[in-house]
């Protein structure tokens, strides 16, 4: 009795995990046509750029604030700590080195798409959500309008516009925080900052990747988020899952792919 | 060029196995308001669908205009749109545009008209429907009848042949639903158009149609003029004009024997 | 909200974009200090590189001329071959020589030029041949100890040279003597 018990409870948690994958590699691949279909309508939006111009104004100009804050003070707790464990070894000017390879390799680009995509991400999951379930989508087809055109690639577009601009704001205004805790607040020498940094920042293989990072983070965030609300059940609860989806999603994506790309930037 | 604009033959239609049409033939003439009634869930909306092309017929055919609608590449389809309007259950109205951008939506996206000719259409269409005083609103400060009369604007924006409502009447008040009525027929006469509308309002509908479907089961249950089924003596149709409980569609889903489900036996 | 006001935001959004770009660019990166345009490539052999990497500074008399651009190991000689992208700019005579040293302590490796006195200069595809190889820490106490085991068991030839052994310890240390240029 309690053998067969266990043996159905096995067979039910295979089936789970089947069931999981099968659904993970399909919602995987309706993602990807989404994202082809995206790119095959994109010649339309272009031509109407004030489509993208008004998404960009949401989900970047929107972001500015939150980015722009959460940056200043990422800026200055790695001057902080960088300053505590610097002066053991007697380097403390080497902080302006540490604060801007740090935000320019990887936090910048990194925490700026994670903020984007609970700023934005979500925002965009659940207006083309709750379109799609007030039948906006439904309306635009039947007006003979791709939806995919008129709808998704300008806000595609938007963010892959939007979030470098947003990692560059982020990287700067992390320095300046880095800057005014370390040479006005902790009185490390204001030449020593700039110039190690200077010495030590590369234009191509630090701030270059950094943007480069910060472009595919746009593509695989908004990307996500479009698919996520596209794909949402027409009901406020299927919207308001899509919106945790994108938020779970696009954060796992964008460590992922962050690991990917800094293995190949370290490589080459 | 037949006198219909749009004919539905032989129609199948369900999704996984469970069929929601089972072989439907109408027609629907040049001109004319023709309802298509039935009980919820009796897949009129998605004969809407099926006439639009956003989804495909398991077998049969609709035409419009001749054409066969799901033999139809993209542009083939989208061609055929235009010459549809369509009115969506609860307006389906941009909630991120104006009244007036909205109304403007579908010319801006279709004609190359400039920027003033394109206010004065709107201004036309709203002005049709008794909206004009509210162009500068947004779709969530509008009431539900507001926000359907603007639906229609935007539904004739560019002068259909054949304007699609789904359930014009749901959920407005007697004033609006009344409203509502007189400018399905109006528009319809004054454009020339022809207008079908899914709905299960039995009163307003034998007002103003001019020719009325009963979908039950997947089939036309019963068609004719107002006159012809108000004096019908099919039960179906009997039952549903005068709103009776219980009659050939049962009051109780398909279930066990009651007395012995409340006793505890295993059905 | 109004197309134009949009549009006024979204280009101040863009334009704080490329100055923080520019920003980064030319006060945090090295855009501006060693722009390296044009280069001319040059290899050198070395035994050992110790860490060096692809990418580190070439500098002489502390002004960066250029960078590795690729480090490859030769079979035939079982050596490793270091390519130099040098600017344009700084010509070097055919006799320069080439060290690899190490920045403080711990830090990171570049490779030092030291001009010779020849008139022709080096052309791109030239190889330095005079190099002189990393330190190796290692290497280096293991010396250390050894010139001290040395010491210890050999009294009388400590004592006669006492004074040589003082300076050495104090003046050129390992480190000096590994520094100097050695032909063998």
């Amino acid at each position: 009795m309690i053998k067969s018990a266990l043996l159905i409870g096995l067979v039910r948690g295979l089936r789970g995990i089947g069931h999981k994958s099968i659904k993970g590699i399909w919602r995987f691949g309706a993602g990807i046509r989404l994202f082809w279909l995206t790119l095959m309508s994109s010649g339309e939006c272009f031509r109407r750029f004030h489509l993208i111009i008004r998404e960009v104004y949401f989900t970047g100009v929107m972001s500015l604030i939150i980015i722009l804050v959460s940056a200043f003070f990422v800026g200055m707790v790695l001057g902080l700590q960088g300053y505590h464990t610097l002066q053991k070894y007697g380097s403390s000017e080497a902080i302006g080195v540490l604060v801007a390879l740090a935000l320019v390799r990887e936090l910048g680009p990194v925490v700026t798409a994670l903020l984007f995509a609970g700023r934005a991400g979500t925002a965009i999951t659940a207006e083309i959500g709750l379109m799609k379930a007030t039948e906006q989508l439904s309306a635009m087809e039947m007006m003979a309008v791709s939806p995919i055109a008129r709808v998704i690639a300008p806000r595609f577009w938007a963010g892959v516009i939007a979030m470098p601009i947003l990692a560059i704001l982020f990287s700067m205004v992390g320095i300046l925080g880095g800057y005014l805790l370390a040479v006005p607040v902790i009185g490390v020498d204001a030449g020593a900052f700039w110039s190690q940094m200077q010495a030590n920042v590369d234009w191509r293989h630090d701030i270059l990747n950094g943007v480069i990072k910060s472009v595919v983070f746009g593509v695989a965030c908004t990307m996500i988020a479009l698919f996520e609300g596209y794909d949402a059940p027409p009901t406020a609860e299927g919207v308001s899952r899509a919106t945790t989806r994108t938020v779970v999603t696009s954060s796992l994506a964008v460590l992922g792919l962050d690991f990917i790309l800094t293995s190949f930037m370290l490589n080459v | 060029m037949t006198s219909n604009i749009v004919e539905i033959d032989n129609l199948s239609f369900g999704y996984k196995g469970r069929m929601l049409h089972q072989g439907i033939n109408m027609a629907f003439a040049r001109g004319k308001v023709v309802a298509i009634m039935g009980g919820s869930g009796s897949g009129k909306t998605t004969l809407l669908r099926l006439i639009g092309g956003q989804i495909k017929p398991s077998k049969g055919e609709v035409r419009v205009d001749g054409q066969v609608v799901h033999k139809q590449d993209r542009q083939g389809i989208y061609k055929l749109r235009r010459k549809m309007g369509m009115l969506f259950q609860h307006g389906a109205l941009f909630t991120d545009l104006s009244v007036f951008e909205n109304v403007a939506f579908p010319m801006r996206e279709h004609t190359d008209l400039p920027e003033s000719m394109i206010r004065d259409l709107v201004l036309l269409k709203l002005n049709a429907v008794g909206l004009r005083g509210a162009y500068k609103l947004m779709p969530a400060e509008l009431s539900g009848g507001m926000a359907r009369r603007v639906a229609i604007a935007r539904a004739i924006a560019l002068d259909p042949n054949i304007i699609m409502y789904d359930e014009p009447f749901a959920g407005l008040d007697p004033i609006s639903m009344g409203v509502v009525c007189d400018l399905i027929r109006t528009l319809n006469d004054a454009l020339g158009a022809t207008s079908i509308i899914v709905t299960h309002d039995v009163e307003e509908t034998f007002r103003f149609a001019d020719y009325i479907y009963f979908v039950a089961n997947g089939v036309v249950a019963a068609e004719g003029t107002p006159e012809q089924l108000r004096n019908s003596d099919l039960p179906f149709v009997h039952q549903f004009v005068f709103g009776e409980k219980d009659g050939p569609v049962p009051f109780h889903y398909a279930a066990g024997d009651y007395a012995s489900e409340m006793l505890g036996y295993e059905a | 909200m109004d197309r134009t006001t949009i549009d006024l935001w979204v280009g101040i959004f863009v334009a704080l974009g490329v100055a923080a770009l520019l920003g980064l660019a030319m006060k945090v990166g090295n855009l501006t200090t060693n722009n390296i345009g044009e280069t001319y490539t040059v290899t050198a052999n070395f035994e050992n590189i110790g860490g060096l990497k692809p990418r580190a500074p070439v500098k002489s008399a502390g002004v960066v001329v250029g960078r590795v651009a690729d480090i490859t190991f030769d079979t035939a000689t079982y050596e490793a071959v270091v390519s130099l992208s040098l600017d344009k700019r700084y010509p070097f005579p055919k006799d320069t020589f080439a060290n690899i040293y190490t920045a403080g302590l711990l830090g990171e490796q570049y490779i030092g030029l030291e001009a010779g006195g020849d008139e022709a200069a080096l052309v791109n595809g030239d190889k330095i041949t005079q190099t002189q190889d990393a330190v190796v820490l290692e290497k280096m106490i293991s010396q250390f100890l050894y010139s001290k085991a040395s010491e210890s068991t050999d009294d009388k030839s400590e004592k006669s040279e006492s004074t040589k052994s003082d300076a050495d310890a104090l003046g050129s240390s390992p480190l000096d003597n590994i520094g100097k240029p050695s032909n063998d």
